[in-house]
């Protein structure tokens, strides 16, 4: 975008926002609402201490271990789906169901399973995040053109060179854009996953903030949490960016 | 005019694949192929040559192992075909190249799968690249190739695995005419050169007689062979001159007279 004959960059219209709210909280006019400098030092004084850095920790870790399994699980079931309709049918319903589903309402049965750790909330990442990874898999493999299939047969490749040779790269402009929605949706899950366990994590801290009205604080930690999750996306946007130069000419 | 293949006189060791009796019926009650009976001689080029719907697709696809017959068996060197085999290579009509692997990678792609070491399968690609006129290009990626330089990659991987039997299915008509013509005399050059059994799946009546030791003219409905022909044209002359040469000519014009009627 040009406004006066200088080129903006993309993010320009946030620097306007962030003027807009610092001017509305200098009324006070709510808790709610305090101004945006006062959280940036609350940021700053929230992020060097251990109990941030635990929570942090903790989310990471439990964000790549659930995010790595819906990946390593998920693209060989959307695979097995794209290639066999029987599989296809006895999986697509469940699929469908749990990606529509509002798997929220599952946390308090799995904490009643595993617990109020760690593993409680790996599974809520996962299940956020794979079935979408399955769903874009399964297109992109249905995708496949049928030749490159035959050729893989007819040079001979057993049923695991097909897997890892060809179907997952003639996929993977697919398979990219659903590990990156899986992600997002994992970044949820495992955010949502904390604040219904709740004494774990970012969760304790959110709960902490708010049942004292620290609205501040609250505020630091969800600018700092929107940060990581649109570098994550922006990060996966990139990688599939580099691939997509081969999905026009399949 | 005759039916089939022709002298059982022959002894079966000339014989590269044999088809006996094959029927194919799609499912949806499609016929394709009914009771075809067809034998291709080792070291020539055989097309199957007839208008759209004759089934000489299917037939090229079971003789790969690709697809199965209901009923009929096909012989490769006298073992009946269960499946694909190491001695037979097919060449794609949409040449099915990895958009995401390099030219030599793709070329080296069956060697890859039988697990021949990396330095080797290389040594090997490289040799076929240049042989196909594409030296120079081994690093560049199939989208960054013209229709006619993707099609020399794919003959380039046929040929570098070895296989006896290379079986094309219309290779040059993804291919402008120009190209086409260039890339046919370069395959003359090929067959010369490899001394393999080529298989080649045509429906242009000029390629056909141009290439071939013979040709299965092949009529559909019901599916079936309805001549061979063996253009006696003398391959010791330049291949430009064989297209001004009246024996190409004539062959040219009595396959279409005997083709006509079956169109439309």
């Amino acid at each position: 975008m040009k406004i006066f004959g200088i080129k903006l960059p993309m993010m320009a219209s946030l620097v306007i926002w962030a003027v807009l709210w610092e001017f509305i909280g200098q009324f006070d006019l709510s808790i709610l609402l305090p101004p945006l400098s006062h959280i940036l030092i609350r940021m700053v004084e929230i992020i060097p201490t251990a109990t941030f850095f635990k929570a942090f920790w903790i989310t990471t870790k439990c964000f790549l271990i659930g995010s790595a399994i819906a990946v390593v699980a998920g693209i060989p079931i959307g695979v097995m789906m794209g290639r066999s309709v029987i599989i296809d049918r006895m999986l697509l319903p469940w699929v469908n169901m749990f990606l529509s589903a509002p798997l929220t309402a599952l946390v308090p049965v799995l904490m009643t399973l595993f617990g109020f750790g760690e593993k409680t909330i790996i599974l809520t990442t996962l299940l956020f995040a794979i079935w979408i990874i399955v769903l874009d898999a399964r297109a992109g493999v249905k995708g496949i053109s049928p030749s490159l299939v035959e050729m893989a047969q007819s040079y001979g490749a057993n049923g695991w060179q097909a897997f890892a040779k060809i179907y997952v790269w003639a996929a993977l402009p697919e398979i990219l854009a659903g590990i990156r929605l899986g992600f997002i949706r994992a970044i949820k899950g495992v955010i949502i996953g904390q604040l219904l366990v709740s004494i774990v994590g970012f969760g304790r801290l959110f709960e902490l903030y708010s049942s004292n009205f620290l609205m501040e604080h609250m505020w630091a930690l969800l600018l700092v949490l929107f940060f990581f999750a649109f570098l994550i996306a922006e990060g996966m946007g990139i990688i599939e960016r580099k691939f997509s130069y081969y999905a026009a000419s399949r | 005019m005759s039916m089939q293949t022709e002298s059982t006189s022959e002894s079966t060791a000339s014989i590269a694949v044999a088809v006996e009796n094959v029927s194919k019926i799609y499912p949806g009650g499609v016929e394709a192929l009914n009771n075809m009976t067809l034998q291709f001689p080792k070291g020539e080029l055989t097309s199957l040559l007839g208008p759209s719907g004759c089934g000489k697709t299917t037939l090229l696809k079971i003789i790969a192992g690709l697809l199965q017959a209901n009923s009929g068996t096909v012989t490769v060197n006298g073992r009946p075909v269960t499946g694909p085999g190491p001695e037979r290579a097919f060449v794609f009509q949409d040449f099915a190249l990895m958009p995401w692997a390099s030219i030599i990678r793709n070329v080296a792609f069956g060697l890859e799968l039988r697990g021949v070491a990396k330095s080797e399968r290389m040594a090997i690609a490289e040799k076929h690249i240049e042989n196909v006129g594409l030296k120079g290009f081994e690093n560049h990626y199939p989208h960054q190739l013209s229709g006619g330089m993707r099609q020399r990659v794919g003959l380039a991987r046929a040929l570098a695995v070895d296989a006896e039997i290379l079986l094309m299915d219309e290779p040059f008509s993804a291919v402008d005419e120009q190209t086409r013509r260039k890339f046919q005399e370069d395959l003359l050059g090929v067959v010369q050169s490899e001394k393999k059994t080529f298989i080649f799946v045509t429906h242009s009546i000029e390629e056909a007689v141009y290439l071939s030791d013979s040709i299965a003219l092949l009529l559909p409905r019901p599916s079936r062979v309805s001549e061979i022909i063996q253009p006696d044209i003398r391959r010791d002359i330049d291949p430009d001159a064989i297209r001004r040469d009246t024996v190409y000519l004539d062959t040219v014009e009595r396959i279409w007279q005997g083709l006509r009627r079956y169109i439309e």
